[in-house]
């Protein structure tokens, strides 16, 4: 597990410093935001449906042990099978175990982000098979050996050049001639490049949106068909899913779905939408052979019935990270982990450690907005601050803010006392300024003047002001 | 002031207090004129936001129970500040355990706090203040007051009766200017990055004047403004509500 979300100051300055990662992030957030606004406006019972949802996922989360039983005996009814993964390492290997016994060589995969939770890839390939992303962001990224940065738009992050130049220099076998100016024509190589693959892969492994108690079905929303192609055409289907996926009904689901897509992409509904229970039947057309679902811990149940429960709703559409102004300031990758943006930041503290993330629950301004627009109704500020509170009882935070807020907080419990100073401090400052109304540089806050001058106070206090004026 | 006039204590918040006073008397002239009594208790300092934000409940707690304490018996509090008025009002009962006095206390001063133009409207039922101001300007929405209080249509509406005042609405007026506390400082290249975009939005209505209800956010887009040569003037909206455009402008020379 590399542990780059501990580097998340690092990240943010080389973010800010990558010219075409900016340029790319300024061209699609505002279009993510127009077509939800839009979505939403068109469905009068939306914030409805968001109250819906999270009850259904509540009710999933405070009787999840009954509902994995129930999933798992319905799953194991219709022939298929449970693979119960508590670690990485647990589900890694439940997958290793199925793509030998198939003899795989090469597999084929579906957006997966607990694939990406797990390195999977990475431990395929240490094993001698071939996986191969069919979802074109993820393809792209594959491409780069890069991690998505965005849970539903991996490639998010790149510009058309840069994909241009990626396939040129991977699709070595095509004309080097061939005109690529224009999106549809590197969509179109992607299809082609892809198509044989899903012909000879040996295993198609894809995610999960959502894992059905009463029917034991695994559904996957998706808009490019990849997944369709991904999980019928091979022999072996596996479905990589957490176990806060489930819901108990199909009824449920589609509650869910009808806020999903809107979230995610502005669309009333995704293009695909595939429903799989077990393998191919007899007289089934087509359809796998067999049909295995890994459900994957990795620190969850350690989250249920904690002040972070609430989590577990994510149904990964991406909003909050369309919709935070820190995340379109600095990409998914500044995150330094596998779930970037606001939930992001709830998350992955909670599956690698706070001591590996201590940035990140910080790294907001608690607009709001991430809650204001989530379709499950997370409260992330609230998550984030419940970070803060274990990082402030664990003293992870830099000494100098323990300090200095401290001291703050000393003298705010003390009004007496917090008149005299902050009458001390106005004077000060508002002389140092010499008539500007401003300073460029006040000691101990650069953090402040580096990018903005500080305004500075009038001269007296309110308070002092307020005392000459009534008296 | 007639007998049953309401009995205001004013929050005068913190950044008012050490920083732009001329906030705090734009706000109790607004009051007064609404047929308030004000007073300001001497007992306040801070809401306590800086310590709940940074995970130190139980100093937002001690800070929480002292502000608590100085608003005792008031009619309303009012803050011209949509983030301090939020924690007060969204996350003081937060702080205790449902069921305690410390809880019931921190729900009732939740009940009669209120953000300054939010208290003029909706309680007050002000429709217009008689005030010049001559602003070519544009208002940014703090995000506490935004979404926590639902702050939006209240300063436009009182904005928009003042003599000389027109207003121009900017792109994203509802995304963060970047600000966020302690977080401006703590992760300076993103909050300037987000400084960057906001400022783009101000300049492309060709506003002569920024407005927004809260100071923090107010110092950050000022600073930034004045920091890269702009002749934008920054207010709080008080301040253009009670018509005093004798003060100079925030981070302006006097």
């Amino acid at each position: 597990m590399d542990l780059g979300a501990a580097n998340f100051k690092d990240n943010v300055g080389k973010a800010l410093a990558d010219d075409k990662l900016q340029n790319a992030m300024t061209e699609t957030g505002p279009r993510f935001i127009y077509k939800r606004t839009k979505a939403r406006e068109a469905l009068p019972e939306f914030d409805q449906l968001r109250d819906q949802a999270r009850d259904i996922k509540d009710h999933v989360l405070d009787h999840l042990d009954i509902y994995l039983e129930t999933y798992e005996a319905k799953v194991k009814a219709t022939g298929g099978y449970v693979h119960w993964a508590e670690t990485p390492d647990d589900a890694r290997a439940a997958v290793l175990d199925i793509c030998r016994k198939a003899n795989a060589r090469m597999v084929t995969k579906g957006k997966s982000m607990i694939s990406e939770e797990i390195d999977l890839n990475q431990h395929l390939e240490a094993n001698g098979i071939t996986p191969v992303e069919t979802d074109l962001g993820e393809y792209i990224i594959q491409l780069r050996n890069e991690r998505p940065s965005h849970i539903i738009a991996p490639a998010v992050h790149l510009t058309r050049d840069q994909v241009e130049a990626d396939f040129r220099r991977v699709h070595t076998h095509l004309d080097p001639k061939r005109d690529l100016t224009e999106i549809p024509a590197l969509v179109e190589e992607a299809r082609a490049v892809l198509r044989q693959k899903y012909l000879t892969a040996d295993v198609g492994i894809t995610g999960a949106n959502f894992l059905i108690a009463e029917t034991g079905t695994s559904i996957i929303v998706t808009n490019e068909g990849n997944g369709d192609l991904t999980q019928t055409l091979p022999k072996v289907h596996i479905v990589l899913a957490s176990i806060e996926k489930l819901v108990p009904t199909l009824e449920d689901a589609t509650t869910i779905l009808r806020v999903l897509a809107r979230s995610a992409t502005g669309q009333d509904f995704s293009n695909y939408t595939t429903f799989s229970t077990g393998g191919r039947r007899p007289g089934d057309p087509d359809g796998p052979v067999e049909y295995h679902v890994i459900l994957l811990d990795n620190g969850r149940t350690n989250v249920l019935g904690t002040e972070f429960q609430d989590m577990l709703r994510c149904i990964r559409c991406g909003a909050c990270l369309n919709h935070c102004p820190v995340y379109n300031a600095v990409g998914g990758h500044a995150y330094g982990w596998v779930y970037p943006g606001p939930i992001g930041s709830v998350v992955t503290p909670a599956l690698i450690g706070i001591e590996n993330a201590k940035h990140l629950p910080n790294a907001s301004t608690f607009c709001g907005r991430c809650e204001e627009v989530c379709p499950m109704r997370i409260p992330i500020p609230k998550m984030l601050r419940h970070w803060r509170e274990k990082e402030f009882e664990r003293h992870l935070q830099p000494t100098s803010m323990r300090w200095g807020l401290g001291l703050w907080a000393w003298m705010a419990k003390r009004p007496k006392l917090y008149r005299k100073a902050t009458a001390l401090a106005a004077r000060v400052l508002a002389n140092q300024a010499f008539g500007k109304g401003r300073l460029k540089k006040v000691p101990l806050a650069s953090g402040w003047t580096e990018f903005r001058d500080m305004p500075a106070p009038q001269g007296k206090t309110f308070h002092q002001l307020w005392k000459e004026r009534r008296s | 002031m007639p007998e049953n006039s309401p009995r205001v204590g004013l929050f005068v918040t913190c950044l008012v207090d050490m920083f732009r006073p001329s906030v705090g008397f734009a706000a109790v002239k607004l009051l007064e004129d609404a047929g308030c009594t004000v007073e300001v208790p001497e007992a306040q300092t801070c809401c306590g936001q800086p310590a709940y934000n940074s995970g130190d409940t139980a100093s937002a707690r001690a800070i929480a129970l002292n502000v608590i304490a100085a608003f005792k018996g008031y009619d309303y509090v009012v803050a011209p500040s949509g983030s301090c008025g939020g924690m007060m009002v969204k996350h003081y009962p937060e702080l205790f355990e449902p069921g305690s006095t410390d809880h019931e206390e921190a729900l009732d001063l939740s009940r009669r706090t209120h953000e300054l133009t939010s208290f003029l409207t909706r309680v007050l039922k002000v429709e217009k203040v008689v005030a010049q101001f001559p602003a070519r300007a544009t208002y940014h929405d703090s995000c506490s007051g935004l979404r926590e209080l639902g702050i939006r249509n209240e300063p436009r509406k009182l904005l928009a009766s003042v003599e000389g005042v027109s207003l121009r609405e900017m792109t994203d007026s509802e995304v963060c200017c970047g600000f966020g506390g302690t977080f401006c400082v703590k992760y300076p290249g993103i909050s300037d990055k987000m400084l960057e975009k906001k400022l783009r939005h101000i300049e492309a209505t060709g506003a002569d004047t920024l407005i927004a209800g809260d100071l923090g956010c107010l110092m950050n887009m000022a600073g930034k403004l004045k920091r890269v040569g702009s002749a934008i003037k920054v207010r709080h909206v008080a301040e253009v509500l009670a018509g005093d455009y004798g003060t100079p402008p925030i981070a302006e020379a006097e």
